[in-house]
């Protein structure tokens, strides 16, 4: 187990390095002045721009200025917004928690929904409902999430009136800030409408989650469904059969245990793809994440945000896709061997 | 390996509770305690600070004016002048000295960054006005030093002095009669800061808190406000008048229109500020459409200084030539009144016998004739490139007046610009005609007639038609020096058949400024003129609205 973390670890090093790199070049290909790019400072005067310099190191060669770069950012220091003027890491620490509760949810709802519906597919196989989940899940892939997003407010906001379209919470309730996580910081609360806001949140989150969940959902009926079946061949499968095992006994307690190991691998890829899909969403729901702000950031040439932003989910995205191999690792001993590691 | 198994299986049957609770807890129930005393307003922008004083921005002061301060004196509803923190006031015969009688029941909000120890008195006032007038005040250059509508309205020329006779008495020393200046201090700007908070921000240098965290007297005091994202706002609960009846108050600021629509029919807002789709909400029993006719016109202008409009003629054709009513109903969607002249009929001085030209290309082309361009002519018209209340298209208004033209005859070319060149290069009157408009900040009709075409506004900022005719300017003068009602209206009817006749620009409508509100919520909350107060809105209970509902429905059946 240790060669395994320390290799991740390494990994995790030298593609932070490579990132870190890219996002520095950025401020090179970016227009406009390379130091403001990296400090967002637009309005410096001249002595502050001259203390920009030294700080980044931009008299130096590119090594140098690249570990001041380095430097600053490891330090927590992005810059600030060139937009809002105000510190990055100040925003990012605000809005990457909504993300982070968002997007977790999301794949929570998606591997509940997805890998239980792979494996009906697949005991099922070849049958009307292996066929009816694969077309759904054909469907629901196919749709863009733009489009979805807007249907369902429409359907469950407008038409039925059942969920909230916007926001994270509804605006009458005052939830201190603590850890950005928004239903940590409501049991934190001493509100006297702590389960209200509670259940608000609630509601808030189920429709933008759900929109989101969808198209990894599907993903995860086919790795399941796959999965599943590929078990449910094997030989040890065929031997508890043999056996006199009942159907329950085999599916619940050998195929389903080693089909989820093979599906835990590919949850930290399906990870990344769920973030891009959630960056849309957060447009779409008005929630006060980090994927709006970046696509704001865009829209107004905010550069130093746009850099540092990518970085930092980026970050997010890898350190998720980490964890799930660990996750994978400990589940799967074979794994953790020296001779099949990756 | 079963272990984890077996913690997996507690996550998803967690996840399920969490998830079924939450289907659960969506009914509103529980929440309509606290929803049931509070109103979510969807406003169209963030303010630019919380100091009326310092903006002229719609925006700003209905985030501010009328739910976090108050006045000396203030408008009733008939539009006449009415006490608030003055309980009466009294002027001299000669109209340059005016003296406040202040209550002395007024607390100042008490907030988690102030705690005052007196009511407002003479020196809050003294301070408010003091920092406007005075250039070497401490807190005069604070937040960038400007006043706008205090200098647009000359008020540092105007007032001499403000003098504290006693601590409940102020007297204003004015260097010429003014008889609009009671009017300006009914403003939404003119309102009452407290020295007292201005007096604890100095030791600690940040003067500037003053206009970012606010302290007032109004009904409504501050919370919390995220830029960009909302501005909550409690109820003042020692309010001198009665206190306001919603306990809290929050404006969601969401500056995409088609997202307060959402916000709206999802139930997300109570109020929402400017909405689109306006058939769409009239048709819905829950919602509810409201309007009124703003103080303000949207007009076309002539540079009476550049041929061919320093032509009283052709002025006059032109206008004759251009069909109201068509861009009435393309360009405001029918949704404003027709303008017969630059002062809108609700204002008391307006005169109901104002002629008004109709539209008649005929007698426009004769007219034409005599003035000698019997063969028509090139002009340009610059419309303005941003949307305004009074204005929500000048292209298209622009495009429609090319039209019209072309039946006379004359050949039009469309010029826009970036909004500050445009207006910079209307400034240096580079323009034959433009499309343009002006919003009132309080209902007195000078500030219609003073602003937008007497002779000294030719040379500053606002009179783009370079028209300047002294005997107009000599009725407005009359006007402003008498005090008579009677003879005010008088002279505004003697201007207004002026500007008929010489017809510097053509007034085009007068628009409405609109608003949705969910039908449980009542209580008046728009005005003619200035910003939006929420003293008086409540909120119907739900149940009480499905009661209602439910023998309404009786009703119809026992008719059926």
């Amino acid at each position: 187990m240790l060669t395994f973390t320390l290799r991740r670890l390494t990994l995790f090093i030298f593609t932070m390095l490579v990132l870190t790199l890219l996002s520095f070049s950025l401020s090179f290909l970016f227009p406009g002045d390379t130091v403001i790019n990296h400090s967002g400072q637009i309005n410096a005067t001249a002595s502050e721009l001259q203390l920009l310099n030294d700080a980044y190191q931009m008299d130096e060669n590119i090594f140098s200025q690249y570990k001041a770069y380095l430097s600053h950012v490891l330090s927590g220091d992005f810059g600030q917004s060139m937009a809002s003027q105000s510190p990055i890491n100040h925003e990012l620490k605000a809005l990457l928690p909504a993300t982070m509760e968002l997007s977790l949810v999301a794949l929570l709802i998606a591997m509940l929904t997805g890998i239980p519906l792979g494996f009906i597919a697949a005991i099922k196989h070849n049958k009307t409902s292996d066929n009816a989940i694969l077309s759904l899940a054909m469907l629901g892939y196919s749709i863009p999430v733009f489009w979805l997003g807007l249907l369902a407010i429409l359907l469950f906001s407008i038409t039925l009136g059942w969920l909230p379209s916007a926001g994270q919470i509804s605006l009458l309730f005052e939830i201190e800030f603590v850890t950005g996580i928004q239903f940590i910081d409501i049991l934190l609360s001493d509100s006297p409408y702590k389960w209200q806001a509670f259940s608000n949140a609630s509601a808030h989150i189920i429709l933008p989650a759900c929109v989101i969940a969808l198209a990894p959902a599907t993903i995860f009926i086919r790795l399941s469904r796959a999965a599943m079946i590929e078990v449910l061949a094997a030989s040890y499968i065929r031997a508890a059969r043999a056996k006199g095992l009942s159907f329950n006994q085999i599916i619940f307690r050998h195929a389903i245990r080693n089909a989820l190991i093979k599906i835990i691998r590919h949850v930290g890829l399906q990870f990344a793809n769920l973030v891009t899909i959630a960056m849309v969403t957060e447009v779409i729901f008005s929630w006060p994440g980090i994927g709006r702000w970046l696509i704001e950031s865009i829209y107004q040439r905010d550069y130093t945000a746009i850099q540092s932003g990518l970085l930092v989910l980026s970050c997010f995205i890898f350190i998720v896709h980490i964890l799930t191999d660990f996750i994978y690792a400990a589940l799967n001993p074979l794994a953790r061997g020296n001779k099949y590691g990756s | 390996m079963a272990v984890l198994t077996m913690k997996f299986n507690c996550l998803l049957s967690l996840a399920l509770v969490s998830i079924v609770s939450s289907l659960v807890g969506c009914s509103e129930n529980e929440s309509l305690s606290l929803s049931e005393r509070s109103i979510i307003y969807c406003s169209e922008g963030s303010p630019e600070t919380f100091n009326p004083q310092l903006s002229t921005s719609g925006t700003t002061s209905d985030a501010t004016s009328r739910l976090l301060y108050n006045n000396l004196i203030t408008y009733k509803e008939d539009n006449t002048l009415g006490p608030a923190i003055a309980k009466s006031w009294h002027v001299t015969r000669d109209g340059k000295k005016i003296t406040f009688y202040l209550r002395n029941d007024i607390p100042f909000h008490q907030t988690s960054y102030f705690t005052p120890t007196r009511n407002l008195n003479a020196d809050d006032v003294l301070f408010s006005f003091n920092r406007i007038l005075d250039k070497t005040h401490e807190y005069h250059d604070v937040s960038g030093g400007s006043y706008p509508f205090f200098q647009s309205v000359k008020f540092p020329e105007l007032v001499e002095r403000v003098e504290k006779i006693n601590d409940y008495t102020v007297r204003f020393v004015l260097k010429r009669n003014n008889s609009s200046f009671l009017a300006n201090l009914a403003t939404d700007y003119a309102i009452i800061l407290s020295k007292e908070y201005a007096e604890q921000l100095i030791p600690t240098n940040s003067h500037h808190e003053i206009d970012i965290l606010p302290v007032g007297t109004g009904p409504f005091l501050l919370k919390d406000y995220r830029v960009g994202s909302l501005i909550r706002f409690y109820r003042h609960d020692s309010y001198w008048q009665e206190k306001a009846k919603i306990e809290q108050l929050v404006y969601d600021i969401s500056p995409s229109k088609t997202t307060r629509l959402t916000k709206l029919l999802a139930k997300e807002c109570d109020v929402s500020s400017y909405p689109i789709a306006h058939a769409k909400i009239a048709e819905r029993n829950d919602l509810q459409l409201e309007s009124v006719t703003s103080l303000n016109v949207g007009y076309f202008g002539f540079n009476t200084k550049k041929p061919p409009f320093d032509n009283k003629l052709v002025r006059q054709a032109v206008s004759l030539a251009i069909n109201k009513q068509a861009i009435i109903d393309t360009v405001y969607r029918s949704q404003a009144a027709r303008a017969k002249s630059i002062l809108p009929e609700t204002s008391w001085a307006y005169d109901k016998n104002t002629p008004e030209d109709i539209y008649d290309p005929i007698r426009a082309k004769s007219l034409l004739e005599i003035a000698g361009y019997a063969q028509g002519f090139d002009m340009d018209i610059w419309a303005m490139p941003v949307q305004r209340a009074y204005n929500p298209n000048a292209v298209t208004m622009a495009k429609l007046i090319q039209a019209d033209l072309k039946k006379i005859g004359v050949k039009v070319k469309i010029v826009s610009y970036e909004w500050s060149t445009f207006l910079r290069r209307l400034s240096l009157g580079e323009h034959q005609s433009f499309l343009l408009g002006w919003s009132a900040d309080h209902p007195d009709p000078d500030n219609f007639f003073t602003p937008m075409l007497s002779c000294s506004q030719s040379k500053t900022v606002n009179n783009r038609t370079f028209w300047c005719n002294k005997e107009y300017d000599q009725l407005l003068q009359d006007a402003l020096e008498t005090t008579s009602m009677k003879k005010r209206k008088q002279y505004y009817a003697k201007a207004m058949a002026i500007i008929d006749e010489e017809v510097p620009l053509l007034p085009i409508a007068h628009s409405k400024r609109f608003q949705a509100r969910d039908t449980n919520v009542q209580g008046k909350i728009l005005a003619n003129f200035g910003g939006i107060s929420f003293h008086h809105v409540s909120k119907v209970p739900l149940s009480a609205t499905n009661e209602s509902e439910s023998n309404d429905a009786s009703v119809q059946e026992v008719e059926q």
